[in-house]
């Protein structure tokens, strides 16, 4: 059975249609990054993947079932600025509020919860710091607690909205081997980036996306400028496809 | 006035209104100091100014009625939380120009209404600066029945609402009903706002609710701690503030809201890692070694860089 499917799937935000049409698969052991330029869509799609937004047509199914907010196996990796990061809680804390909808109203995380916990900071190498308030970690290490936080669900799909943005290169090319580590122990992975290099350099499949789906393959098989040009919708000249054929 | 004279008028059963008011500030004070942390840390101080000022036409309208001021204040305030949440819904008008549009409103309103009522001047300095006589003992009842209530919630929603503190979007994607959760919160800060305005008043409620919170979020870094610490600052600056009214011959309103933020600017001052002078003498003593400066942010070059190299293998 495949990780997430999604067919054909309509998406409109506030009457203008975002997403068209958008078929894709995927399989774990996969790590996809998702590419396209602003307004492309790439931030609705994981959002409709997490059944957050209403579809106009088409669906989206996670181990064969229709995607449910809270019972679906997917771990979401949100933007940094989307957490609170003033907020006096320590790192291991922040980790378990991932579970709080798993672990249910008006019940206390019990030693399950703390052991998944534990696991997914030990995954991240984050043990030594988990009893750091959240406020005092530098950004490479903020990426890794919300990796944790999504870590801690067990899931078998891990959505990553821009993981990379803002961070130097070495600790991009920590968080890629992460990542491909983590999809290379039966997980699915997907992430939205701009980081064109980083992108070609750690996945194994890129999608390209500007409300359809471009182009679907392997980074080797996309070396066709056009499809390129059509999503980002510059010119045969750009910097940007130097940068792709660097890469 | 000494400490002692002081306990005598509490003890004393014809000053029965003093240990009453004593009282219904500190349970208020507690109550208010659990809530308000989160309205600090949420940033919604705005939230808990517009909804101070909307239970005062369900106060004038419990006044003209003759009926329990707490209760009535309860339901107006209550309804124009729901109205600001149901409202704020529809993203073309932003949050706080509704709150600025609600707040004044109903403020306007329960002016129209007190002006109906004969003899209303006495009553509205009541209302609007809080006052330490005149609490009939069933309030007393209700305030502590109320702030039971509140904290049970509070414990029982606790692990939720700071998940949606924390991030909004992924507390939906786990199924947490954030709607929902934002309107029980907003109801909670209405509660404790209205069982704390017979002594405190209206105008001066806010600071009953974001004071204590936001001295205690200078002391620690740790929010079970600072949930403790803010309740505890609310209580001693109400019973510190009731005797100094008492024995001074003030406002109690606004002695307890002097005494409180006299705390706030203190752990401004001093407190243990955030306050502004320790931070300064730390430097001085330290010569900056940055191994043990763990000021707020990111932490600064060489500290950071060794948590990552940690974990590069």
């Amino acid at each position: 059975m495949r990780a997430l499917e999604i067919e054909q799937l309509d998406v409109d935000l506030g009457g203008r249609p975002v997403l068209r049409d958008v078929r894709l698969n995927l399989d774990r052991g996969e790590l996809v990054g998702l590419l396209g330029p602003n307004g492309a869509g790439k931030t609705t799609l994981l959002r409709a993947i997490l059944a957050l937004i209403r579809t106009r047509n088409g669906r989206v199914l996670v181990e064969g079932r229709p995607a449910r907010p809270g019972r679906s196996a997917i771990g979401y990796v949100p933007q940094r600025h989307e957490f609170t990061w003033d907020f006096p809680i320590s790192v291991e804390q922040a980790v378990m509020s991932g579970r709080a909808g798993r672990i249910g109203l008006l019940r206390r995380p019990g030693v399950g919860d703390w052991r998944a916990v534990g696991d997914a900071l030990d995954r991240v190498q984050l043990t030594g710091l988990r009893r750091r308030p959240v406020g005092e970690l530098s950004g490479g290490q903020r990426q890794r607690v919300l990796v944790a936080r999504a870590l801690a669900l067990a899931p078998s799909i891990l959505l990553l909205d821009e993981p990379f943005t803002g961070l130097d290169m070495p600790t991009q090319e920590l968080l890629g081997d992460l990542f491909i580590s983590l999809a290379q122990e039966d997980r699915a992975v997907l992430m939205t980036t701009h980081d064109l290099v980083a992108a070609v350099d750690a996945c194994t499949r890129l999608i390209l996306l500007n409300a359809r789906v471009i182009a679907d393959g392997r980074p080797a098989d996309l070396q066709d400028a056009e499809l390129w040009t059509r999503t980002f919708g510059v010119s045969a000249t750009s910097p940007l496809l130097t940068l792709v054929k660097a890469a | 006035m000494s400490i002692s004279d002081f306990i005598t008028d509490l003890l004393n059963p014809d000053l029965a209104f003093l240990p009453k008011a004593l009282a219904i500030a500190v349970m208020s004070s507690i109550v208010c100091g659990v809530v308000g942390c989160y309205v600090v840390l949420r940033g919604m101080a705005f939230i808990g100014d517009a909804v101070a000022h909307a239970v005062f036409p369900g106060i004038a309208v419990a006044f003209v009625l003759q009926g329990s001021l707490v209760l009535g204040g309860a339901v107006a305030g209550v309804a124009t939380a729901l109205l600001i949440a149901i409202f704020s819904q529809n993203r073309r008008v932003k949050e706080d120009s509704l709150i600025g549009v609600f707040l004044v409103a109903a403020f306007a309103l329960g002016i129209v209404i007190i002006s109906q009522a004969p003899g209303y001047a006495g009553s509205l300095q009541q209302f609007l600066f809080g006052s330490i006589t005149g609490i009939p003992d069933r309030d007393l009842y209700l305030v502590g029945g109320t702030g039971l209530v509140i904290l049970g919630l509070v414990l029982a929603l606790h692990k939720e609402f700071v998940a949606v503190c924390l991030d909004r979007e992924m507390s939906r994607s786990m199924g947490l009903p954030v709607f929902w959760l934002d309107i029980v919160l907003y109801v909670l800060v209405t509660l404790a706002v209205v069982i704390s305005l017979q002594t405190i008043g209206n105008i001066l409620v806010l600071a009953l609710l974001i004071t204590p919170a936001a001295a205690a979020r200078l002391l620690t870094d740790r929010l079970s701690v600072m949930m403790l610490l803010a309740p505890l600052i609310g209580a001693a600056s109400a019973t510190v503030g009731l005797y100094l009214s008492w024995s001074h011959d003030t406002p109690v309103g606004g002695t307890i809201v002097l005494v409180a933020t006299a705390v706030f600017l203190a752990a401004w001052l001093f407190a243990p890692r955030h306050g502004l002078l320790t931070r300064r003498w730390r430097r001085q003593a330290g010569n900056g070694s940055l191994a043990d400066d763990r000021s707020p942010g990111p932490p600064s070059g060489l500290a950071g860089m060794h948590d990552t190299t940690e974990v590069v293998r």
